[in-house]
């Protein structure tokens, strides 16, 4: 502890909430200040060092990075609303639309890959991360199954399961998350989770007040999930951005699944005794 | 991103027919001064849209599952390792069949003994096993099932290897007691591995596995008595008529699961009808419900050795056909990008879209 000081009072300074001060930190991401220039998604990749990801075109949209991945922690989604094509004019409502948002992994109040992961390798960090430890994960990749966001994938050259680390290194040292950091317009907010969430409303309300009506919060705090540490504003309804209108923690689902398990199992043994039951003792 | 699949695009207009209505455009623009009709449809239209009703232009929200093809084979060798250990001890409680003991014995330790080389297999990197049993976390059905391949293969080794020395060094207390206990507690931990791989699928995020999380566990149950039974039957042990009535058993099951997996028809369930999912799925039911079910009651009442065999065969392959098919199924219902969105309109939308490019 005693090197961290001088970066941490660096990062007190700044006014950022630290890893260390014991305070529960968030991501807001405000799709409407998003100006779609992917800093966030080449600063993750610089700090962490994370691998090129292929030159692929979609041949659909300019996205063309299209989901987050194992090579991909922040991934600028692009919501391109084109005109009808041969009826095209210049009213305001047949203009082209074009809406951003950068997606991360949502860091969920209750992980389904956290709760998943047979080796203990995926942690909470005391800021709230969700947090994949790679010399402790063994890419049994079943986190990839158990992500109802569709966030964590293994590298199938590494064999490990990887994904937005939240930073957990800068903050640490009381630096903020190296997307909020790179972020120009400040469509990345980074800081404590209710200031956030407070944020957020706040935020909510101006825009209704200058007449954006279909500005929503996405964070799903009534499902299993219990809401998420990296929430959005986006226009529009969410699932254009692939955000699933109800996820769920697949952990619920266990209990049926054993109790079936039980009965199975039971009756396995039972007609097995049964049958050799009739069988002559010779 | 180069392993995210790209959605399917729709039939194409050939080239030739757009360009043929633009000239029609054209003509009628310079005749009338204005064209009311719609344009042209563009080379690969519709294009995927991002919108509510068809999600990030049908880029699958979910990651499909990333296990190699190792791991439906150790669904498949579990399952039937544990059913093994079960009949092992029963056979020894109940009947006087010392071969067919000592046969199932050495089945389920042959399953202990490979289904973890299946498993390091998937991982790439054979110490990375170990961080498994590094913890044991009850909530992860991965790990639960990790120190149950564990235990199993212990105690399915030791009764083996007890029941071998059996027949070297007599039938004395120590060695008996040790087979007839690591078995018991072979046939236990045999129940569980032989189940939970249902658990360890039915509770994901891949909407087909989760439609079927009651359902999983009773099926990979059955399927892998089914293939333990054909399996000490193929090894010789025709006369049994206890592995006979097991088999009908387990066929019988088997097709009831048959039909509840075919009756049941929404858009959660298309892979398990549809596509090389669905043709695998299905042949997996039929080759281990209703055909080896037919030859067993067949050879039961004409004494034809033959069907039994056949339905042996069948049962194993159907088995077999059945953990890849439901794996594969998993795969199809990640891509599908409605069904965790819940874009219920997302038929209309694409028949719609369909229409447009007719």
């Amino acid at each position: 502890m005693s090197t961290v000081p001088a970066i941490q009072q660096t990062g007190k300074s700044d006014g950022h909430v630290n890893g260390h001060d014991g305070k529960i930190t968030a991501f807001f991401t405000d799709s409407t200040l998003c100006i779609g220039c992917k800093a966030c998604e080449v600063a993750c990749k610089e700090w962490n060092q994370i691998s090129e990801d292929g030159y692929q075109w979609s041949s659909f949209s300019y996205d063309n990075t299209m989901a987050v991945g194992h090579s991909t922690w922040r991934h600028v989604k692009f919501v391109e609303t084109p005109t009808t094509v041969g009826l095209g004019g210049n009213a305001a409502g047949e203009l082209q639309g074009w809406g951003f948002s950068s997606d991360v992994c949502k860091h969920c109040e209750q992980a389904g890959c956290l709760e998943a992961c047979p080796t203990g390798a995926i942690v909470r960090m005391e800021f709230g991360a969700v947090f994949v430890q790679p010399d402790v994960c063994n890419g049994c990749s079943y986190c990839v199954v158990s992500c109802p966001f569709g966030v964590v994938e293994k590298n199938p050259e590494d064999g490990r399961a990887f994904k937005c680390t939240f930073c957990s290194d800068r903050q640490k040292a009381g630096l903020k998350p190296a997307c909020a950091q790179a972020c120009p317009t400040e469509s990345i907010k980074f800081g404590e989770i209710s200031e956030l969430r407070a944020e957020a409303h706040d935020r909510l309300e101006q825009l209704k007040a200058r007449g954006v009506d279909d500005a929503v919060i996405y964070d799903p705090v009534d499902t299993s999930v219990k809401g998420i540490h990296a929430f959005f504003l986006v226009r529009g309804d969410p699932r254009a951005y692939n955000l699933p209108p109800e996820p769920e923690i697949p952990t619920i689902y266990q209990k049926k699944a054993w109790k079936s398990a039980a009965v199975a199992a039971g009756a396995m043994l039972g007609a097995t005794l049964l049958a050799f039951l009739g069988e002559n003792r010779r | 991103m180069s392993r995210v699949p790209l959605p399917e695009i729709p039939a194409r207009t050939p080239d030739r027919e757009s360009e043929k209505r633009l000239s029609e455009i054209r003509r009628e623009a310079l005749r009338r001064g204005a064209v009311n009709a719609p344009g042209v449809t563009p080379v690969g239209a519709p294009f995927p849209k991002a919108s509510a009703s068809t999600g990030y232009y049908g880029i699958p929200m979910l990651k499909e599952p990333q296990w190699t093809k190792e791991v439906p084979l150790y669904f498949f060798v579990g399952g039937a390792a544990g059913a093994a250990a079960v009949v092992a001890s029963a056979a020894s409680l109940l009947t006087d069949d010392r071969a067919l003991v000592r046969d199932a014995r050495l089945v389920a330790a042959a399953g202990g003994i490979i289904s973890p080389a299946l498993l390091i297999s998937d991982l790439g990197v054979p110490s990375r096993f170990l961080n498994m049993l590094r913890v044991f976390k009850l909530q992860s059905p991965m790990s639960v099932g990790a120190w149950t391949l564990a235990a199993f293969g212990t105690f399915s080794g030791a009764a083996a290897f007890a029941n071998l020395a059996r027949e070297h060094v007599g039938d004395v207390l120590p060695v008996r007691l040790l087979e007839n206990l690591s078995g018991v507690l072979a046939s236990a931990t045999g129940t569980v591995l032989s189940t939970y791989t249902g658990v360890l699928i039915g509770a994901t995020a891949i909407p087909v596995w989760n439609d079927h999380v009651v359902t999983l566990p009773h099926h990979f149950a059955a399927s892998g008595v089914n293939s333990a039974v054909s399996i000490l039957e193929l090894l010789g042990h025709d006369d049994s008529r206890a592995l006979h009535l097991l088999g009908i058993a387990a066929s019988a099951f088997e097709v009831y699961e048959g039909i509840e997996v075919e009756s049941k028809r929404n858009i959660v369930n298309e892979p398990l009808h549809k596509g090389l999912s669905g043709a695998m799925v299905r042949a997996g039911g039929i080759l281990s419900g209703p055909v080896p079910l037919a030859l067993r009651v067949g050879a039961l009442m004409t004494g034809n050795e033959k069907m039994r065999r056949v339905a042996c065969w069948s049962s194993m392959i159907g088995s077999l056909l059945t953990r890849f098919g439901w794996v594969q199924a998993g795969h199809a219902s990640a891509r599908d990008h409605r069904v965790p969105l819940k874009l219920s309109e997302a038929q209309e939308v694409r028949k719609s879209s369909q229409e447009l490019a007719a």
